[in-house]
């Protein structure tokens, strides 16, 4: 018991999250699938020509619509491509739209629910009717107007036309912050919440005493002290956003052929279902990565969130 | 009282939702006739902008769209001129509802109890197991649940329809596919309402007094532990009530929430002006709804 007093809020969380088995899954999960994304190219250049030829993501065969086997794992598309190659290449744009979506979502959320937290009255009033107005608009509406306006920006523009590459990656990349841009609410929300009961504590107000302003506790007390909370919201938040660029995809404003995310391969799947003959395999397996990655992200922010929760011991 | 002020602080909330969206959809590039067959001359396209007032400056245009909105109308829309958006929300509306309504009730009737069974059996394996069917509720997308329902309940299995809005039996696969996802929110939040709400005093005093311990979470607790719920359910059902894009597109049903997007995509900025007003006007009224039912459900909650 008096080794647990030495302990830091950190060391504390940290031994609480190890004893979470669906949260350590998760991680694992997460890494391995990582290690997987990072690998799989490698593994692809070096294993030699022929290897790469069957399974490389971009490589298009005579083998269409072949079930799941030794060879394909996950079987083929209609283009004769492998799934497996696909789904851990779409991989990398449904982690990256969460993470840089998520990110995004935590600086706009933190910084908005911090000034309004910290500095109250009239400013927090005015911050948090804003917040509001935006829940009370179906978000679909800004997400296709600021995709539009942006896209149609990129095409005038006359970059784009020097280096097609280029464009297909800012385009991406827009669609990442727009992303992230329109999933900050609630954060916000939760994040004013935890500041209005920081700024009372004895702490802060000594620091205040001794002559520090705003910025510096805001940045030094209040934000550090927050963090927690704040991250498990971000792990809570990514299924969201890799969720709403399926979505996008869905609607064709998302990631644009020849690149994939998850979005994209399930709606191939879903475009191929006929009476006649099932493609089981196109829908099944993206489907199945998918929902296995949102299960870890949900056990993991669960986890955090218990490890964090001082209440909870 | 508090209730007439909260209805009166509605008013300003709502203008200032439709004019952002009036202002969202008109600054967005593009217009609702970019599409049509025939590139118009631009004298054709002069007259036809001049005949919805499309030439005005944008503040005169939502001036005038209050005024008709005064007497309840909402506008022709611009990409189906045929329509108007009162038609519009009169036809797809009470699918939408019906279809969100069912889904609803599918949520609670799956969630409440299955949230209640993993609280009683906290930490016991149906807990476990209730616990991972309601996280995984909450990971599979309805573009992943809906085409797999269709696959094996439809095709494989012919035991419900396709597609399409006819019968009751053509309504069980799309009120599962869009009500799961909400079964698991509301038995992960029940569940821990109903731990938080059994460990608070008032229960501790009644198990003191002798109350039996399936009165007590039954009575006692479960009132308590609806309040979560019920804050839930109002955005919930606002969502769930105006229709979702994915299950009406997939299951053809003509609700809507396909013309939501639809008239996002389309600049139709009529009808997206008047869905997105809909859906605020349910979501403020059930959010008042959600704190009228506090009032009934916990005592001590009151209103100044």
């Amino acid at each position: 018991m008096s080794e647990q007093l030495h302990q830091s809020p950190g060391q504390r969380a940290w031994r609480r999250f190890k004893k979470n088995r669906p949260a350590v899954f998760g991680a694992w999960f997460l890494i391995l699938l990582l290690a997987a994304i990072c690998l799989w190219p490698v593994v692809l250049k070096i294993s030699g020509s022929g290897f790469a030829k069957v399974h490389a993501p971009d490589q298009l065969s005579e083998k269409q619509f072949a079930p799941p086997s030794a060879q394909h794992w996950f079987g083929t598309d209609v283009h004769g491509r492998d799934v497996f190659s696909r789904t851990l290449y779409g991989a990398q744009i449904s982690l990256l739209v969460g993470v840089v979506g998520a990110v995004v979502s935590l600086i706009i959320g933190v910084l908005w629910g911090a000034v309004a937290g910290y500095i109250g009255g009239r400013v927090d009033s005015v911050l948090m009717r804003i917040v509001d107005v935006l829940y009370s608009l179906p978000s679909v509406i800004f997400v296709i107007v600021l995709i539009s306006t942006l896209g149609e920006m990129l095409k005038e523009s006359h970059f784009i036309h020097e280096s097609p590459n280029a464009a297909g990656a800012l385009r991406v990349t827009l669609l990442f912050v727009g992303l992230g841009a329109i999933s900050w609410l609630t954060m916000a929300r939760i994040i004013r919440g935890q500041v209005l009961s920081l700024r009372s504590r004895a702490f802060v107000e000594a620091s205040r005493t001794l002559g520090a302003g705003a910025g510096r506790i805001i940045f030094h007390h209040i934000i550090p002290n927050i963090f927690g909370v704040a991250i498990t919201y971000v792990t809570l938040t990514m299924p969201a956003i890799i969720l709403y660029e399926s979505f996008l995809s869905y609607l064709g404003l998302g990631v644009e052929p020849p690149m994939a995310s998850w979005g994209t391969l399930i709606y191939e799947g879903v475009s191929q279902i006929n009476p006649i003959r099932i493609y089981w395999w196109l829908l099944v397996f993206p489907s199945a990565v998918l929902v296995t990655t949102l299960l870890a992200l949900n056990f993991l922010g669960d986890g955090l969130r218990d490890a964090w929760d001082v209440k909870s011991k | 009282m508090y209730f007439l002020r909260r209805l009166f602080y509605a008013v300003p909330l709502l203008l200032v939702i439709s004019a952002l969206a009036f202002a969202l959809v008109h600054l967005a590039p593009g217009g609702p006739f970019d599409s049509d067959r025939a590139p118009a001359s631009p004298e054709i396209e002069r007259n036809i902008k001049a005949k919805y007032h499309l030439d005005e400056p944008i503040w005169k245009q939502y001036g005038r769209w209050l005024g008709d909105l005064t007497h309840g109308d909402f506008g022709v829309s611009l990409k189906y001129r045929n329509f108007t958006v009162n038609d519009i929300i009169a036809q797809g509306l009470p699918v939408s509802a019906t279809l969100g309504g069912l889904a609803f009730c599918f949520a609670m009737a799956v969630g409440l109890p299955v949230g209640f069974l993993t609280a009683a059996r906290r930490g016991q394996w149906q807990d476990y197991i209730g616990g991972f069917f309601s996280v995984l509720a909450v990971c599979i997308p309805n573009f992943v649940l809906a085409p797999l329902l269709m696959l094996v309940f439809a095709m494989k299995i012919k035991l419900f329809p396709v597609a399409l809005w006819e019968s009751p039996w053509h309504m069980v696969l799309p009120v599962i596919a869009l009500g799961l996802y909400f079964a698991g929110k509301v038995s992960r939040i029940f569940r821990d309402s109903m731990i938080a709400a059994a460990q608070s005093e008032f229960i501790t005093a009644a198990r003191a007094k002798g109350l039996g311990e399936t009165t007590l979470l039954f009575k006692h607790a479960f009132r308590i532990a609806l309040l979560p719920v019920v804050s839930y359910s109002g955005p919930m059902l606002a969502d769930l009530l105006t229709g979702s894009f994915i299950i009406e597109n997939f299951f053809q049903i003509p609700g809507i929430g396909v013309s939501l997007i639809n008239s996002s995509l389309n600049r139709d900025y009529t009808v997206v002006v008047g869905l997105s007003l809909l859906y605020a006007i349910l979501l403020v009224g059930l959010n008042l709804a959600v704190d009228f039912a506090y009032t009934l459900l916990d005592p001590r909650v009151k209103y100044e």
